[in-house]
């Protein structure tokens, strides 16, 4: 048979339907392909071998019995570690959360559960979500299955790494300032950003609660979206979630087509201190859409230079709350609990020895941001700039339906280049964070490699609240044009891994 | 640890009192404010939790819309405005009982603001005075988890060696009641603090909003309380006391920080600003956290909550479900049971209104449910330095001993003692008679036994009632009812006698 | 040492560096109690230089003018999420209890609490 974890989803669906393979030989062959390649990539925080095959028995049974069964039911998936599964541990690559196996399911899990897909395990990432390259794990750092020396990006490099590792066909990533996004681009996958409320942070253990979304990772557009439909939609546990319809987003997919559709390149991302092989890649990409019928004009978002220093203020500010939990009373690592020692003692020291420097700094950072005197000048003027930034948006979408720009300013660097320079990790999220702010819907697609390092580069879509269907839109026929120029993919241009046992 | 006071006239010779009170109110609703986790009240520990409450990573609130509709009753029930869109917020400090190390609470955007009540204290001369309290604020907000401090010599959480945490209480909906700052003629101070709580628990429970069982915490009150010296126009430093959960140490704690603060400003010392706690058992109050400069709770909008923005319709719909006005429903009752301004007085200053009404409900006649309540049992509770409704007697006891006394199985006399028995728990009224043996004789053969005695004994009454005089006989039934050990109906006894004396 | 945030470039720096200075290292230890993080010496010398650049950086916010503009605090106007007051099963207190570092009389046995609240 040939090699199962080359397939994309839809393709691994159709054997499972056809009765050509079952869901558990589908998830032995990417259990495998962990255990062959993952000492390299580093892309998983915990397997759950035993679990996915159990799940993925029962899809087989319940396929046997004739069921009725979702589009993606029996196929594997990388889970993030930021959201929680019943039972399995979750850590949110904290060593203070380091053997916590929370006692409920997330609401995505819940609907991956219930849509049969196989929970292959929980993937790496920054500590709570806190990166742009994973080194910030408090574990290990994954690397980028292009270039093994290179970070895969982050905070969700582990979910992307593995689909470009070819260890899972679909992954769950959450981007509050780009993490699905920056780590599809560095990793030549797709990744979507779906709008703000459209998909659950119920039991997404929480970065910044006004940023947070939930959203899927694949190799092409049409997993991707399916994957988007099957964890989408109003979940009444999230105060903050959309009571609306799923937009359209696997018809966009299937439909591939731009023709007439207006898009507005962003003046403001673009120019100095990009990558010229990212420019090089994303422009071409710009030309072909226009080839292929749309209409392409260039677009202004003036407050867009504010989005970093407000994200910096208001994830922080919201961090540093949302992490006040982790305090060694209930659950996870508790240190200094030597019988004289008082709480408020047990809860500094276990802080201090539980959080790496990059949590330490925000929450630090988001703690000034929010202390009397200066909330105004810092907390309140941020969100003054939100709105601004809002209103950039609004005003782009009189003129167009989407908005591009290159993902991310350059394309992956070497592991250790930037880990103790804080400013310049914040600036490799400069294209993604607006829409954060803003609460649209935005997501990578693989459009090329630059020239310079032959690393792959995303470009990146930007849609109108719950308007993703449009992303899908663009998405795919960026994707069937590159293809045909290519002769496939763009991950069949990636290097092989090396296999060890 | 002895601390000095001054006499309170002394203290209020010198300054006056300024005053602030903070109430929160645990609702009454089936489940938490943000979960749907039950409230029962006593339950097993950690028995009524859930990923939200207990604060686990990943967990989100969702706002209980019960919860919303109490506070905007409570916030109109005192005469506050209706906000029409507010938010919620995050109060930011670290503490065990807390799950998140926040509470969810609501900041600049208070549900309810700008209210007035008013309340009725006795006057020197018997009448009545009505002072004006204006309301702050009533907000929303979450109740924390309850520490059991293991180790020390008290349970007291000094010298504990640990403590342990239940989490069943923690996202009660709690509402927080503030008032502004409350100025009333030095004397009457803690009387009136008193009175605004006693009138808040008759507004809470008429608006079927809360339990508000004082002794199993569903209403705490603090008490802000700084002194400024006589005709000066400069406040003092104010010290925060919490911990005041009933009536009495209400208007026991407002009067101990007065001579406490007024012993330390008039020997030249200065009020600390500090949270202080007060002890029921000594009746002090002592040092707490002093509010520092570093007390900095860093509020901001809860962002895992949307704005709370009841529409128009919503509030006036609710303001027309409302129960009538406290004040008006005195002036109602009073008519409706033929007190007089004197009694109605005793009755509302006496806790007892609400009890009367209940126990009219149960047919009995406001008069005798009156002389139980105000004769019996607020004295008894004044006796033992409790609050009328923790002495365990309820509107159920008191109709069923009354039916008793209607039936003519109990006087007057006896039920005093039934009521005794029921104050020092000895059982059911039934029980009780039982026990004691305070059963009236209705035997007709003891009663004639015991009226041939008193005739023989008292020839010349019966002489007396012969040459015309009947109400002589008075006398013989006094007799007759000594003889009987009070256990005997009156009424039976004189028409007995009158038979025999054939008047 | 905090100095070194005085050697950012100048255009950097923002308008309120007039009246507000840029942090210090005793701020930061401040800021590390009321986040209770028991920082090391050496963390303290790294972190404030880092923390002084990062402000400086955030700091630009104020360049922007927006007296007259509301802020913005949730991503989209949505009002009025409410449940039915209705109850849902708990965890059980095994449950409840099975993360917890320590455990006594189906209670969360924490250390000393030195304050009260
Ligand atoms: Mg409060
Ligand atoms: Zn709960």
């Amino acid at each position: 048979m040939t090699d199962l974890t080359r397939k994309t989803a839809v393709e691994l669906a159709e054997l499972m339907t056809s009765g050509q393979a079952s869901s558990v030989e589908i998830t032995q062959a990417h259990l495998d392909r962990i255990a062959a390649v993952d000492g390299a990539v580093q892309a998983f925080l915990h397997v759950d071998t035993e679990g996915a095959l159990a799940q993925a028995a029962e899809v087989d049974r319940k396929r046997g019995a004739g069921e009725q069964l979702g589009p993606l039911a029996g196929v594997p998936l990388a889970l993030k570690d930021v959201l929680t599964q019943e039972g399995v541990p979750t850590t949110a690559g904290s060593k203070i959360l380091e053997g916590w196996k929370p006692p409920y399911d997330s609401t995505v899990v819940k609907r991956l559960r219930s849509a049969g897909i196989v929970i292959l395990g929980k993937t790496n990432m920054d500590e709570f979500a806190m990166g742009s390259s994973t080194e910030n794990s408090a574990y290990f750092t994954t690397h980028n299955p292009w270039d093994l020396g290179r970070i895969p990006g982050g905070s969700g490099g582990g979910s992307s790494a593995a689909v470009a590792a070819y260890e899972a066909p679909l992954a769950i990533g959450t981007d509050t300032g780009g993490s699905i996004r920056q780590p599809g681009a560095f990793t030549g996958t797709v990744g979507v950003k779906p709008t703000y409320g459209g998909t659950s942070r119920y039991g997404l253990i929480a970065l910044a609660s006004s940023l947070d979304t939930p959203g899927p990772c694949a190799r092409t557009t049409l997993d991707t979206a399916l994957l988007h439909e099957a964890i989408a939609g109003y979940d009444p546990m999230d105060s903050t979630s959309i009571k609306q319809d799923v937009p359209p987003v696997v018809d966009a997919a299937r439909r591939a087509d731009v023709n007439g559709l207006r898009i507005g390149v962003v003046k403001e991302l673009g120019g100095e201190g990009y990558q010229p092989g990212v420019e090089a890649r994303f422009h071409e990409s710009v030309e072909l859409l226009t080839k292929l019928g749309a209409e392409v004009v260039e677009v202004s978002c003036p407050h867009f230079q504010y989005a970093l220093p407000a994200y910096y203020l208001i994830l922080p500010s919201e961090a540093s709350s949302n992490l006040a939990k982790f305090d060694a009373m209930r659950y996870g690592l508790r240190v200094g609990d030597d019988g004289v020692n008082s709480a408020e003692k047990v809860m500094s020291l276990t802080r201090e020895a539980g959080f790496g420097d990059e949590v330490k700094r925000r929450i630090m950072l988001g703690t000034h941001a929010l202390s009397s005197g200066y909330y105004d000048a810092y907390y309140g003027q941020a969100q003054k700039v939100r709105t601004l930034i809002q209103r950039d948006f609004a005003n782009a979408y009189e003129q167009v339906d989407v908005l591009v720009s290159p993902a991310t300013p350059t394309t992956a660097f070497p592991i250790g280049d930037r880990a103790d320079d804080p400013i310049a990790m914040y600036k490799n999220d400069l294209c993604t964070i607006p829409v954060n702010l803003a609460g649209n819907a935005a997501a990578s697609f693989p459009c090329g490699l630059a020239d310079e390092d032959d690393l792959p580069v995303g470009f990146h879509v930007m849609a109108p609240v719950m308007r993703d269907d449009l992303l899908y839109q663009v998405g795919s026929a960026l994707e069937a044009a590159l293809a045909e120029q290519w002769g496939g993919v763009l991950m069949a241009q990636a290097p092989e891994l090396e296999v060890t046992r | 640890m002895t601390v000095d006071v001054l006499e309170i006239g002394d203290a209020l010779a010198q300054y006056d009192p300024v005053m602030g009170l903070e109430v929160h109110v645990e609702l009454n609703t089936k489940s938490k404010m943000f979960c749907g986790c039950p409230t029962v009240f006593g339950a097993p520990p950690n028995t009524q939790t859930c990923p939200v409450c207990l604060g686990l990573p990943g967990a989100l609130p969702v706002v209980n819309a019960r919860a919303v509709e109490s506070a905007i009753k409570i916030g109109l029930a005192l005469n506050c405005e209706i906000a029409e869109w507010c938010r919620f917020a995050r109060k930011n400090y670290f503490y065990p009982d807390m799950p998140k190390n926040f509470q969810t609470s609501q900041y600049d955007e208070p549900i309810a603001y700008n209210g007035w009540t008013e309340v009725a204290v006795p006057s020197g001369d018997g009448g009545t005075e009505f002072y004006r309290i204006e309301i702050e604020r009533a907000h929303m907000e979450e109740d924390t988890g309850k520490s059991t401090h293991v180790g020390g010599a008290t349970g007291r959480i000094h010298g504990a060696s640990h403590s342990l945490v239940d989490y069943n209480r923690a996202g009660i909906p709690l509402i927080e009641i503030v008032t502004k700052t409350i100025e009333v003629p030095a004397e009457k101070a803690a009387a009136v603090a008193r009175a605004y709580v006693s009138m808040l628990r008759d507004l809470l429970l008429a608006l079927d909003v809360s339990d508000v069982r004082m002794d199993q915490g569903s209403l705490r009150c603090d008490a802000n309380v700084s002194l400024k010296p006589k005709g000066s126009p400069v406040l003092g430093t104010r010290t925060e006391t919490k911990n005041v959960n009933s009536f009495r140490s209400v208007e026991r704690a407002i009067t101990y920080e007065i001579t406490r603060q007024a012993a330390v400003l008039s020997s030249g010392g200065k009020v600390v600003q500090e949270t202080r706690h007060w002890h029921e058992d000594t009746g002090i109050t002592t040092s707490g956290r002093e509010k520092s400069d570093a007390e900095d709770y860093r509020y901001f909008p809860e962002p895992d909550l949307v704005p709370v923005a009841p529409s128009r319709e919503w509030v006036e719909e609710i303001r027309s479900s409302l129960p009538e006005a406290p004040s008006l429903r005195r002036v109602r009752l009073q008519e409706a049971w033929s007190f007089t301004d004197l009694e109605m007085r005793d009755v509302v200053n006496g806790n007892a209104l609400e009890p009367i009404v209940k126990t009219v409900e149960l047919g009995v006649t406001p008069a005798a449910a009156k002389k139980w309540w105000l004769g019996e049992l607020a004295r008894a509770a004044n006796e033992s330095g409790q609050d009328l409704d923790a002495l365990g007697v309820g509107p159920a006891e008191v109709a069923e001993v009354q039916k008793l006394v209607d039936a003519g199985s109990l006087n007057d006399k006896l039920a005093r003692q039934v009521f005794d028995g029921l104050v020092k728990g000895e059982g059911t009224p039934a029980e009780i008679i039982e026990k004691r043996g305070l059963a009236l004789v209705s035997d007709d053969s003891a009663l004639i036994e015991a009226i041939d005695r008193a005739i023989a004994a008292n020839p010349d009454v019966v002489e007396k009632v012969n040459s015309g005089k009947p109400a002589a006989a008075g006398a013989l039934i006094g007799a007759v009812m000594k003889d009987m050990r009070g256990q005997a109906d009156a009424a039976k006894v004189r028409e007995l006698l009158n038979a025999k004396l054939g008047i | 040492m905090a100095g070194s945030g005085r050697n950012q470039p100048v255009i950097l720096r923002n308008q309120l560096d007039q009246f507000m200075p840029s942090i210090t290292r005793e701020e930061v230890a401040h800021l590390a109690r009321l986040a209770r993080i028991e920082l090391t010496d050496a963390e303290l010398d790294h972190l404030a230089p880092q923390l002084d650049q990062i402000i400086a950086l955030v700091g630009q916010v104020s360049q922007v003018a927006a007296d007259d503009i509301p802020p913005t605090s949730h991503a989209l106007p949505i009002t009025n999420v409410m449940r039915p007051d209705e109850n849902v099963p708990c965890l059980t207190p095994e449950q409840a209890l099975a993360g917890a570092p320590a455990a006594e009389e189906q209670r969360f046995r924490v250390p000393r609490i030195l304050e009260e609240d």
